[in-house]
C-alpha cells in the first residue's frame, strides 16, 4: 500500500508576507487570519494537465504574435529562456508557461492602463508556451519599459515579465515576475522588496546569457523557474520516507 | 560547518498585478490573440452529474468588491476523480476539472458553470466532502490565496469532512459553505470571499 508523495511544505518566510504597508493595495486585500496548513490530499497534489493542443507554435513569440504580416514591434529584441525545475533539481517537463508584459514603452494593451506612453500597434504583450521534456522553455520579445505607478507618488516599476506556471500539481500553482540583470530601480520597487530576502529577490533577476543570444538579432536572458518539489512515495511501513 | 542540502528554493510569488488579464484571459484585458483561451469550460459537453453555476464576489477589508481579481478552480467530476494521472481512474472525455474566471470590472460579481464534484479520497481514510478548490489573484495579493468552496446541501459529508474539521473555529468553517438557490430553473450557488474582517474567509497553507 502505497501513498502519494506529498510536495514539500512551502516556505513562507521565502514568499511575501500577504501585508506589506509599502505596498499599499495589499493592506485591504490581505487576509488578517493565520493561513491553516493542510497537508496534501488528492485535491493538492493533482492538477490540471496541458498539452499542445491547448497552444499554437506562434503563441511563444511576442515579436509576431499580434503584429500585421510584415511589422514587428518596437523595443529592444530580446529572447527569454530557462527550465522549470522543482526543489529537486528535476526538469518541470509538459507544463504550461503563461507571460505578459508592457509594450518597450513601458504600457499595456489593456483597457484599464491609461499611462500616456503609446500602445505599440504590432505588440499584444502576452505568450504562452509548454515546456519541453527537460522542462526548457523559450520566448521571444521585445524588452519592456520602466513605467510609473500609483502608489508613492513618484514610484516607478522596474521592467519585467509577468510569468503564471502550473507544475503538475495545484500545490505548485505560481504566479511571479522577472526583472532584468542591472536594472536600477530593482532595489527600490515596493513590490520587489515585499520578499524581504535578498536571495529570493535575486532569484526573479535573469541574467544577460551572451551564449544564447542571436547575433546580428536579439539579446538572450536566461530565466530558471524553480516549483515546490516532492517527497519520494511513501510506503506505509516505512514512515520516514524513502 | 555542516554540509549543505542541494535543494533548490521555489521561486518566490510576486503579484499578479492589475493587469492579469493580459496574460490569462486577453479577451477581457481587451484584445483577442489567441485561438483559444484556455480555462473557459470546466467540465465539457459529457460531463455526469448536475450542472451548476457558481457565482460570487471578493470583498476587501473595505468591504468594496475587488474588481480585478482572477480566480481558478479546481475539481473532481461526480464520481469523485480528478483529470490528472493520480485523479483516482478516468473521466468523461472533455472533463477538465480546471477554468478561470474573471470578475466584472464594473461589479466585481465573478460566475462560473460547472458540475457539482462528487466526494473525493481521504489523505488518510474515507473520503472528503464535495469541493472546489479555488485559487485567487490579483493586485495587492502578493501569493495566490487557496479556499475551498462546499456546498450547503451535503450537511451530512460537510461534518465528517477532515479539512473542514481541521479549523477550530466552528463558525469559520461557515465561510467555505456556498449557498444553494435555484434560478430560472438552474441551480446557483453563491460564494462571497471576504479578504478580510469578521467574516474572513479561511484561506489555506496547501
Amino acid at each position: 500500500m502505497t501513498k502519494p508523495g506529498e510536495y514539500y511544505q512551502r516556505d513562507r518566510m521565502w514568499h511575501p508576507p500577504a501585508y506589506d504597508k509599502d505596498y499599499k493595495t495589499s493592506v485591504t486585500r490581505s487576509p488578517q487570519y493565520s493561513l491553516i496548513s493542510l497537508q496534501n490530499s488528492i485535491s493538492e497534489i493533482t492538477g490540471p494537465t496541458f498539452g499542445h493542443n491547448d497552444v499554437d507554435p506562434l503563441d511563444n513569440d511576442l515579436i509576431k504574435n499580434y503584429a500585421q504580416p510584415g511589422q514587428s514591434p518596437i523595443g529592444e529584441r530580446i529572447i527569454v529562456h530557462g527550465r522549470v525545475l522543482d526543489e529537486n533539481g528535476r526538469p518541470v517537463p509538459n507544463t504550461l508557461v503563461e507571460v505578459w508584459q508592457a509594450n518597450a514603452g513601458g504600457r499595456y494593451r489593456h483597457k484599464k492602463d491609461t499611462y500616456l506612453a503609446p500602445i505599440d500597434p504590432n505588440f499584444g504583450g502576452c505568450g504562452r508556451t509548454i515546456t519541453d521534456e527537460n522542462g526548457y522553455y523559450f520566448f521571444r520579445t521585445v524588452k519592456p519599459g520602466a513605467y510609473p505607478w500609483r502608489n508613492w507618488v513618484n514610484d516607478w516599476r522596474p521592467a519585467h515579465i509577468h510569468l503564471s506556471i502550473f507544475g503538475h500539481a495545484f500545490a505548485q500553482r505560481l504566479i511571479t515576475q522577472m526583472y532584468f540583470e542591472g536594472d536600477p530601480l530593482i532595489a527600490t520597487c515596493p513590490i520587489v522588496n515585499t520578499i524581504r530576502d535578498k536571495a529570493a529577490i535575486g532569484q526573479l533577476i535573469a541574467a544577460l546569457d551572451k551564449n544564447a543570444t542571436i547575433p546580428l538579432d536579439s539579446i538572450a536572458y536566461k530565466f530558471d523557474i524553480v516549483l515546490r518539489g516532492r517527497r519520494s512515495t511513501m510506503f506505509e511501513n516505512r514512515l520516514e520516507g524513502n | 560547518m555542516t554540509q549543505s542540502l542541494d535543494y533548490l528554493k521555489e521561486t518566490a510569488s510576486q503579484t499578479a498585478g492589475p493587469y492579469v488579464h493580459i496574460g490569462l484571459a486577453p479577451g477581457a484585458a481587451g484584445f483577442d490573440i489567441y485561438r483559444q483561451e484556455l480555462g473557459w469550460d470546466i467540465a465539457g459537453p459529457n460531463a455526469r452529474g448536475e450542472r451548476i453555476r457558481v457565482e460570487g464576489i471578493v470583498i476587501d477589508g473595505t468591504g468594496s468588491p475587488v474588481k480585478d481579481v482572477l480566480l481558478e478552480a479546481w475539481q473532481a467530476n461526480a464520481d469523485g476523480i480528478y483529470a490528472h494521472p493520480e485523479g483516482g481512474g478516468e473521466v468523461e472525455e472533455g472533463f477538465r476539472g480546471w477554468g478561470r474566471v474573471i470578475t466584472d470590472f464594473a461589479t466585481g460579481e465573478w460566475a462560473f458553470d460547472t458540475v457539482k464534484p462528487g466526494r473525493t479520497r481521504g489523505r488518510n481514510v474515507g473520503t472528503q466532502a464535495p469541493h472546489i478548490n479555488l485559487w485567487i489573484v490579483a493586485r495587492g495579493i502578493n501569493i495566490g490565496l487557496n479556499t475551498r468552496l462546499y456546498f450547503e446541501d451535503e450537511a451530512e459529508a460537510n461534518a465528517a469532512d477532515p479539512v473542514l474539521n481541521l479549523i477550530e473555529w466552528e463558525r469559520r468553517r461557515a465561510t467555505l459553505i456556498a449557498k444553494r438557490t435555484e434560478r430560472d430553473g438552474q441551480t446557483v450557488y453563491r460564494f462571497d470571499i471576504r479578504l478580510q474582517g469578521e467574516e474572513e474567509t479561511v484561506f489555506f497553507d496547501i
